[in-house]
């Protein structure tokens, strides 16, 4: 499975790519293929304000509901809205195409405890067992 | 542990994802539930249905004693014909939904839900008070369900028995790649297609034949995701989700399997009291206008209070829109009739629909 380099990783599977202050949020390829086909997205609108470790969202597989949590605090400046006709692009893309959100992070501490992609491959790995 | 089909290895081996059940280890997908989905709306489709039970009543009186613990009425159908109904409790509540297989009048099979394996075979034992004798078989059986509409040309490769003439419903004794099986019109899914009864030992073996000769039709082995998807297209009720114990068939919108005309049943007298005093709440389909995907458990509100419940819910992968099936007030049952799903405590805006949701051209 692939978990690229550039990018950090919550323990509830999402990936931040961090540029400056500015925060990209997806789900990782092992939390798109956990899910399964991904029908449905819901995100939040840009000037909203989501906090690290809070739902900002939800992604629906034909399966189960599942909470997406923010990996920093601050304010949205983008959202792919894209996502709403055609969810399954998470699937398919899920560190590209299928971004959800940017943010502006308040606080960039925040980051200080993702995971690296090394450390997140190993948390996989032992969630799996 | 999970209790394993005997095809348990087949699809470790296939690279399905396995999830427990009704007690069961079962494949949930293989490549898709979506895939999947399609697949069985567009070409076949095969399905490991080994976890559904089997109870075979027996004797001279067999069928009028299972007809007497039963909601429709086996006298109405001929030998190598089913029929689907429920078992009531005298309250009316259903015990189970399942399809009676009419060998003879002398031998029916009674094929129940997993979950319901133990719970079916003493009710009926139970209730047939030794004028039948009742087997509990379902160890004795395998199942294969082959959905879609090119599954009449897969088993036509595989087996010299007539099925072409084999109507809905109907069903025979014969082979299929060489395995004996009970051959059978039936299925879950809203497609033509054939539901194939034979010895777990046998079941490998029918399985991979299947899916070797089915591949030339684009066949894809199909998990418990895609069933359900596909039985909620065609609003075919759950067991367990759409209704149990606590609702009766009435509720269900079931009344077309309820024959209340019929000599005594079990739970007649109290279905026909509830007809009588009007029912309390109904089953409904509805369709989603808003976004967002209802689920099992979510309220239906009516200005603004809880006023029944979401039982089935999806976004169908043929229509593409979010569809399932509700407990309403009968004031909320009419087809047009708006309500209000909680989804996470949004108040999604739904419309009540016709039932099934997609029918097949």
């Amino acid at each position: 499975m692939n978990f690229p380099e550039d990018l950090k990783y919550t323990r509830e599977h999402e990936w931040a790519r961090v540029k400056g202050k500015r925060v990209v949020v997806g789900i990782t390829e092992f939390a798109q293929d956990q899910l399964g086909d991904i029908v449905y997205v819901e995100l939040p609108s840009v000037g909203d304000e989501v906090k690290k470790g809070e739902a900002f969202g939800v992604v629906e597989s034909t399966k189960a509901v599942s909470d997406l949590f923010a990996p920093v605090s601050g304010k949205v400046v983008e959202v792919n809205d894209p996502l709403s006709d055609a969810p399954e692009t998470i699937n398919e893309d899920p560190y590209e195409e299928g971004w959800m959100i940017a943010v502006e992070a308040s606080d960039l501490k925040d980051l200080d405890d993702l995971l690296g992609a090394k450390d997140y491959a190993k948390f996989v790995e032992e969630e799996q067992e | 542990m999970a209790l394993r089909t005997p095809l348990y290895d087949v699809h470790v081996r296939s690279g399905a994802r396995m999830v427990e059940f009704a007690g069961w280890d079962m494949p949930v997908q293989y490549a898709g539930i979506l895939e999947e989905h399609q697949a069985v709306r567009t070409r076949v489709g095969l399905f490991d249905v080994s976890h559904m039970g089997e109870v075979v009543f027996r004797g001279p009186r067999a069928l009028e004693t299972l007809n007497r613990a039963f909601s429709n009425d086996l006298t109405r159908i001929a030998d190598g014909q089913a029929q689907y109904g429920c078992l009531c409790r005298e309250s009316g509540g259903v015990v189970d939904d399942v399809v009676i297989y009419r060998r003879s009048a002398q031998d029916l099979l009674v094929c129940v839900n997993a979950a319901n394996r133990q719970k079916d075979f003493e009710w009926l034992r139970d209730g047939a008070r030794g004028q039948a004798e009742v087997a509990n078989e379902s160890d004795d059986w395998a199942q294969l369900a082959l959905q879609g509409p090119r599954a009449r040309i897969v088993m036509a490769q595989l087996s010299r028995t007539d099925l072409a003439s084999l109507k809905p419903f109907r069903f025979l004794n014969g082979e299929v790649a060489g395995v004996a099986c009970t051959i059978a019109r039936t299925g879950y899914t809203g497609e033509d297609g054939f539901e194939l009864f034979c010895p777990p030992g046998q079941a490998q073996k029918l399985w991979e034949a299947l899916m070797e000769t089915g591949a030339s039709e684009e066949i894809a082995p199909c998990g418990l995701g895609a069933r359900d998807s596909l039985r909620l297209e065609v609003a075919y009720r759950l067991y367990g989700s759409d209704m149990d114990d606590s609702t009766t068939p009435l509720e269900a919108g079931l009344a077309w399997v309820v024959k209340l005309e019929k000599d005594d049943f079990v739970g007649k007298a109290a279905l026909l009291a509830q007809k009588q005093k009007g029912l309390p709440r109904k089953l409904v389909g509805f369709a989603l206008t808003d976004p967002g995907i209802a689920r099992h458990g979510y309220d239906v509100l009516g200005a603004g209070t809880k006023v029944g419940s979401v039982t089935s819910g999806t976004r169908s992968p043929t229509l593409k829109i979010s569809i399932g099936l509700a407990y309403v007030p009968p004031a909320l049952a009419a087809e047009g009739t708006t309500f209000a799903v909680d989804i996470r405590g949004r108040a999604a805006a739904a419309k009540v629909v016709k039932t099934p949701f997609y029918t097949r051209t």
